[in-house]
């Protein structure tokens, strides 16, 4: 029996210590000593600029070694949030506005508002709609790394060949309609434009152009059966019904920017995200450009970003917030710039991120920081933009009506808001 | 007695802090509300109320059954499979070989390329079926045929191992049966009903039971097929593991999918146990 006890009583000693070597050792490492953050990150496009940005941080501070992780975008949340819980998370990680809420709230977060203040940074040189999507509680978690706004990309050869004039700042719906129309050949095998069920590059914009609203102020319900929402469904329920996209059973097997690249498809309304994709994509070449959203009832896009934000629970605090600060900072936004990756959320430092390509009119994507529009997050945000490809499939393909749909989406994503 | 715990203690480490640990902290987190960080809330059987009348649950479970159900129908295959490469004498090794190199592929390299093959519009399945002039489908964006899409993946994946321990099993059966019956004039297929299946019955009992489990657990090849962005047959598609992950993962409910976790041990556990009772009437323990 006594055995039994010792027995168990080493097996639990052995669990405790398990625990507790993740998450309990609050580092205090003396400045001189050398010591190592993790940052992670979910693209290999852009893993090389953020290995460049952090030996051009480790240059500055050599006592601070930077590991660069990349993880595949599907088993990023999953290992950062057992990470953030169990005390193992990266040190320095990216972040998106619908996640964030989460983990402010959760406390898994680290507080960069006095390193901001110490540190001297502008907060006013990022977009507004995103460093306000990194603030919680009035508390700076986050500082933005780059954003992006939506525009029209286009395929110049597919436009020639149906003899339809490119899309310019003039266009609002009927002329997206129209053309979208004209340009569709069912012989080839050639649409005017894809379709799918897509918030952030899709109907939330058409939402907002036609003056409505996704989340109501307060953030306890949606909007979604309005009738300028409908009508913001109803422009891409049209594009389905007229035959002029792919098929939503078209567009689950093949993205609709696989759709795009391959030629498929002639106008494809999305981010800047994809300008480095279709840059490094030989057979585009020459072929591809890019044009601001069409007009609606007013001019609108929905415009987000990445934030650069760090692990409440890391060992190294004060070396972690220096890091984090550098990645706020011009010198980093320069890299990602020249490189090319993504447009970088500093004011004023876009201009090689615009040279580096120039066969686009990237310039369209800044100028819509004008008009642009924090994507919405309210309550369990993933929980309820899950739900919409199930409810509003029956819209776009034409077996409900799209006020039906919208209605029912509405009703199920306030079910999920009041559960807050 | 003392050195005794200590050569036990690797194994019992492992087993308390691998399995018996985290089983412990899912059944406790499945009363519980357990918020993406910070302290969870005893919530009594919430989840559990909330989980029954959960039109999702239920359909993940459907969904779950008819693809065990339909990967159970590998296991007549792999018996005759099984049985034929037997008699195919020097080349039984290249056969098994073949069964078997799904075993050692990658899920998600294999969910990848039944992805390509099961594509609407330039799949090579569709392709092979247009020779019979049979129209195409959309095989993983339909939900009218998604699940058994997967199942045919399912069977072909779970072949490898059905073959290697159903043919141990075929092995162990003394070939003086075989002769004595085709002195008494029995031909092969009488062989294979009369001789085969009841003999090999222990290793189709265990390979069942196997199945059943593997299917019921279902994940990676839906994670993998359905992954893309806006894929509007997800929602009707879901099995029970995909639907735990995106409740305990995706939207940070921990609680709720340690609820759909021990109601899966448990459904598991009384198919198993049914199982167990059933063989009494069919399996041959010579």
């Amino acid at each position: 029996m006594k055995h039994t006890w010792t027995a168990a009583l080493a097996v639990a000693a052995t669990l405790l210590t398990a625990c507790s070597s993740g998450s309990g050792s609050s580092g205090e490492a003396a400045p001189a000593e050398k010591v190592t953050l993790t940052y992670a990150n979910w693209s290999e496009d852009q893993a090389p600029a953020m290995e460049q940005i952090a030996a051009e941080f480790q240059k500055e501070n050599p006592n601070i070694a930077v590991k660069v992780q990349t993880l595949p975008w599907p088993e990023y949340w999953s290992t950062l949030q057992v990470g953030a819980a169990g005390g193992t998370a990266p040190d320095a990680f990216w972040m998106l506005a619908d996640h964030f809420r989460e983990y402010a709230k959760g406390g898994a977060l680290i507080d960069l508002s006095d390193t901001v203040k110490s540190t001297g940074i502008d907060m006013t040189a990022y977009p507004k709609a995103v460093s306000d999507s990194y603030t919680y509680e009035g508390k700076i978690f986050g500082l933005p790394k780059d954003f992006d706004t939506n525009g029209i990309w286009y395929n110049k050869a597919l436009f020639d060949a149906a003899g339809v004039k490119y899309p310019d700042d003039t266009w609002g719906w009927p002329q997206v309609q129209e053309a979208a129309k004209k340009l569709t050949d069912p012989a080839k095998g050639v649409w005017g434009i894809a379709a799918p069920i897509d918030a952030q590059g899709g109907y939330y914009n058409t939402i907002l152009q036609a003056g409505g609203s996704i989340i109501k102020p307060g953030g306890t319900a949606s909007d979604f059966a309005g009738p300028e929402a409908v009508a913001g469904l109803k422009f891409w329920a049209d594009l389905q019904k007229a035959g002029s996209s792919p098929t939503l059973k078209q567009l689950s097997d093949t993205e609709a920017v696989s759709m795009f690249e391959n030629q498929k498809v002639a106008m494809y309304f999305s981010g800047a995200y994809w300008a480095f994709r279709f840059h490094n994509n030989a057979d585009l070449k020459g072929k591809v450009d890019v044009a601001p959203l069409p007009q609606g009832v007013k001019r609108a896009t929905v415009t987000s970003g990445i934030g650069n934000a760090g692990y409440a629970g890391s060992k190294h605090p004060e070396e972690l917030k220096k890091f984090l600060a550098f990645l706020g900072g011009t010198k980093a936004a320069e890299i990602q710039a020249a490189t090319g990756t993504v447009l970088p959320a500093y004011k004023g430092t876009q201009q090689p991120w615009l040279d580096s390509m120039p066969e686009f009119k990237l310039q369209t994507f800044i100028d819509a920081i004008e008009y642009g529009v924090p994507l919405p997050v309210a309550g369990n945000t993933a929980e309820w933009q899950g739900l919409a490809a199930q409810y509003l499939a029956p819209a776009w393909d034409g077996a409900k009506p799209v006020e039906e749909a919208a209605a029912e989406y509405q009703t199920a994503v306030d079910e999920v808001l009041a559960k807050q | 007695m003392g050195w005794a715990l200590l050569f036990i203690a690797p194994a019992t480490i492992g087993l308390v802090a691998l399995y018996l640990w985290p089983f412990l902290s899912t059944l406790i987190k499945s009363f519980q509300d357990v918020p993406a960080f910070g302290p969870a809330t005893f919530t009594g059987v919430d989840n559990y109320t909330e989980l029954l009348g959960d039109g999702e649950v239920w359909q993940a479970f459907g969904n779950s059954a008819l693809y065990t159900a339909i990967v159970l129908l590998g296991i007549p295959l792999a018996v005759v499979l099984a049985a034929l490469i037997e008699q195919a004498g020097r080349g039984r090794t290249v056969y098994r070989v073949l069964f078997f190199l799904p075993v050692v592929t990658l899920p998600v390299a294999i969910g990848m390329v039944w992805r390509f093959i099961y594509n609407g519009d330039f799949g090579l399945f569709n392709y092979v079926l247009s020779w019979f002039g049979i129209d195409g489908q959309y095989w993983v964006a339909d939900p009218r045929f998604t699940i058994y899409a997967f199942a045919a993946v399912g069977i072909w994946m779970g072949l490898g191992i059905n073959l290697i321990i159903l043919g141990a099993g075929l092995q162990a059966i003394p070939k003086a049966v075989y002769e004595a019956s085709a002195l008494d004039g029995a031909g092969r297929v009488r062989q294979f009903f009369h001789i085969t299946v009841p003999l090999l019955s222990p290793s189709i009992f265990f390979v069942t039971i196997l199945t059943v489990i593997a299917a019921l657990q279902m994940f990676d090849l839906i994670f993998i097929m359905l992954r893309s962005v806006n894929n509007t047959a997800l929602a009707d598609s879901k099995t029970i593991v995909y639907l735990f992950y995106e409740k305990a993962f995706v939207q940070f409910q921990q609680g709720y999918g340690a609820a759909i976790a021990i109601v899966l041990l448990i459904v598991i556990m009384i198919a198993t146990a049914l199982q167990f009772r059933l063989q009494r009437s069919w399996v041959f323990y010579g």
